[in-house]
């Protein structure tokens, strides 16, 4: 079997900002969450 | 009698291993219980399909074409049923927990890298990667999505690697962390949450992940819209439709559908064991990364967080939040993780479809 390091780094950057991607996007929804929850609290 | 003596001779070698593959699935759906609304009928499909001259080949190549080939209906409805199961409660209580649901997606990239190293392409590779979803309808979307030649190996991984889980999580947590991390404790404060929260919450999500993934909105809206028909507290009858009776009927249709893809021809081959392989690798790398993101936090924060609770990031809900309240239980029979771990667990139900929508943002643009 062949390995395919051209189609690795081709690759790599997806995997990073896939991550940050998702880091920032989560970070978003918990801070919406956080927001919802302290607008609503005792109603 | 020359007609049936004339089927028995375009019988194939390859043919009996697909029946063989069908009974080892049914037999794992029935007495193992692994997956069985998913399984059972992949194995019996999988047979169907392998017959000499298959009159049952045609129709399900059809429901193929018009469940998930077109629209990806299927893995779609499902979703909404998914969405309808769910509740959110703990995670709203306490909405850090979505961290480790992220941490958790990094065997989907990791993976991602791996299998273009073996030389698949790019929409290939991710579609393998997206077996680290840990999420069936996920994994069927996105690998349509790519054209991906390899969905019946991705389905037969994703689907049974949810059902190891138990068996595949375990040795990696107790390689990751201490004894002295497994007995941390971990107090539970269950504040309420509004049911205005609970409303808005599917809306928000939907709009924040359409605004970053407009080629994935359909998924996380789907989950969502199933949500919002559970919370809003005036749809009760949808509701419980959406979670049996749509949910139940989807099921059915999505695993003998799958079947179509799983011809000898097209399932027989080396990539095959590759995949399984790659997919075990995506659910491996899934729990490091979310013990890890635990065992970090724990450097910053003054009430320590049990990391083994970030395991249960991996979207296979519930049984990943039941494996990491189990080994808390087996390390002191105090240490009640569990609902930590189910918010942890609806976290990676929320950030698998996410990184679904990254990955065709990524990939597919």
């Amino acid at each position: 079997m062949q390995l395919h390091v051209d189609y690795l780094m081709e690759a790599l950057p997806i995997m990073g900002n896939g991550m940050l991607g998702i880091f920032i996007v989560t970070g978003v929804i918990i801070a919406v969450v956080s927001l919802l929850n302290k607008l609503t609290e005792g109603k | 009698m020359e007609v049936l003596i004339q089927n028995l001779y375009d019988i194939t070698w390859q043919q009996m291993v697909m029946w063989v593959i069908g009974g080892v699935l049914i037999y794992l759906a029935i007495v193992k219980e692994m997956e069985p609304t998913l399984l059972l009928p992949m194995g019996f499909g999988a047979i169907l399909v392998n017959l000499p001259n298959s009159g049952a080949a045609a129709v399900i190549e059809h429901l193929f074409e018009i469940g998930i080939n077109q629209h990806e209906l299927f893995p779609l409805l499902l979703f909404i049923g998914i969405g309808a199961m769910i509740d959110f409660q703990p995670l709203l209580t306490n909405p850090k927990l979505m961290i480790f649901g992220a941490a958790a997606q990094f065997g989907i990239f990791f993976t991602l890298c791996m299998a273009s190293l073996f030389g698949f392409q790019l929409n290939d590779a991710a579609s393998i990667a997206i077996i680290g979803a840990a999420d069936g309808p996920t994994s069927i979307f996105v690998s349509q999505m790519l054209n991906s030649n390899y969905t019946a190996a991705i389905m037969v991984a994703a689907y049974s690697y949810m059902a190891l889980v138990p068996m595949v999580q375990p040795p990696i947590i107790k390689l990751c962390t201490t004894k002295a991390e497994r007995k941390i404790r971990m107090q539970y404060k269950g504040k309420p949450v509004s049911k205005r929260t609970k409303i808005l919450f599917p809306i928000v999500v939907t709009i924040i992940v359409g605004l970053v993934a407009p080629d994935a909105v359909v998924l996380i809206g789907f989950l969502m819209f199933g949500n919002l028909i559970r919370e809003c507290g005036v749809l009760n009858s949808l509701s419980e439709t959406a979670q049996n009776v749509l949910a139940n009927l989807i099921t059915i249709l999505l695993g003998i559908t799958i079947a179509s893809r799983m011809s000898a021809e097209e399932f027989l081959r080396f990539e095959t064991l590759l995949i399984m392989g790659l997919g075990l690798v995506a659910f491996i790398v899934d729990t490091f990364g979310g013990v890890m993101i635990a065992k970090i936090m724990n450097l910053f924060v003054k009430e320590k967080i049990n990391p083994m609770i970030g395991a249960a990031g991996i979207s296979a809900f519930p049984m990943s939040a039941r494996v990491v309240h189990k080994l808390g239980l087996e390390e002191d029979n105090q240490n009640f993780l569990l609902m930590h771990s189910i918010g942890v667990n609806v976290s990676g139900q929320i950030a698998s479809v996410i990184a679904g929508g990254l990955i065709l943002a990524l990939v597919g643009g």
